[in-house]
């Protein structure tokens, strides 16, 4: 199994950087874009066929060491080995 | 007295610590590798600055699941005193032995500049020489030393005076100017609920010799000193 696992910034917490980018954005003329999150993406190889092991070593991982629960909160997609 | 200092792989303030110990105070000093499980006779122990495993996923992530860290965590436990300073504040941070955790600098710039900082507790091993309110000029280099908590995690290091130092102008006064990062409350350093594990962002120890711009810093050192040895002669009263 894959996994795929976004970490975000809480809402709470300020994001220099999506702020940053924001004012990029609108300084190239994209008034449209009102905000932008920046965050981290993970592709993980599970040598797990259960889903639903698969999905709980994922969140395990995510919640332990790829997300720092004060100010991140993370969300896990399971996809099948192989498929995009 | 013993310093244990821990090395990581990316540490660069390790050496720092250590000639601040040894060289300048005189103390016995040592260097503990982040894969050994003891600290074996540490009197203190020193998380120093640097970019730990390179700073990837987030800085102190990956350090806090060194097999030195169990150690760390039971010699704090024991409550005896742990200093980290800046990549080992993070890691403090991480590992919880601190609460918080860092943000990017508001800026988004990494700086590398002396600060002053306002001495807000001297109750701490790290302080106890400090008077109330003095002001220290220390240097900072960091990206990520913008201090962030919930709202009652601050309250609650507030109430429970466990901000150590706060980032201020040379006279002291601290205001959003002052504040290099956009750290909560200028926050620039706090301790733990036991008082003994302090974390702060800026480095006293690059700040211990004047021919280096600055000996402010060696204040923290002869603090722990002297805790050490006021603790150490109590203890020998009570045999």
């Amino acid at each position: 199994m894959k996994a795929r696992v976004f970490v975000t910034l809480k809402p709470s917490v300020f994001d220099p950087q999506g702020h940053t980018i924001v004012e990029a954005l609108h300084s190239l003329g994209y008034g449209d874009v009102s905000d932008v999150r920046q965050g981290k993406f993970f592709e993980i190889d599970l040598a797990v066929k259960d889903q639903a092991a698969a999905e709980k070593l994922a969140a395990e991982v995510a919640d332990r060491v790829l997300a720092n629960p004060v100010i991140e909160s993370f969300k896990v997609e399971l996809t099948k080995a192989g498929a995009q | 007295m013993t310093f244990a200092v821990v090395v990581f792989p990316g540490s660069n303030c390790d050496h720092d610590a250590y000639h601040a110990a040894k060289h300048v105070l005189g103390q016995q000093a040592r260097f503990v590798w982040h894969k050994e499980t003891s600290l074996g006779d540490a009197d203190v122990v020193i998380l120093p600055g640097g970019f730990s495993h390179g700073d990837y996923l987030r800085t102190g992530a990956i350090a806090r699941f060194s097999p030195v860290m169990a150690a760390v965590r039971e010699f704090a436990g024991a409550g005896r005193p742990v200093l980290g300073i800046c990549n080992g504040f993070q890691i403090l941070l991480e590992c919880g032995l601190l609460p918080g955790a860092m943000l990017r600098n508001r800026d988004l710039k990494f700086h590398c500049e002396h600060v002053h900082v306002r001495v807000e507790r001297t109750d701490t091993p790290f302080t106890s020489l400090c008077s109330p309110g003095q002001v220290l000029k220390v240097p900072i280099a960091h990206g990520e030393g913008n201090y962030f908590a919930p709202p009652e995690t601050i309250d609650q290091l507030e109430k429970q005076h466990r901000v150590l130092f706060r980032y201020c102008t040379p006279s002291g006064a601290v205001t959003d100017q002052a504040n290099p990062n956009g750290s909560l409350n200028g926050i620039a350093g706090i301790c733990s609920e036991g008082r003994n594990v302090v974390g702060l962002m800026p480095h006293p120890e690059r700040a211990c010799e004047l021919s280096v711009g600055s000996a402010d810093g060696l204040v923290m050192f002869e603090s722990a000193v002297h805790a050490m040895s006021r603790a150490g002669a109590l203890q020998a009263v009570a045999r």
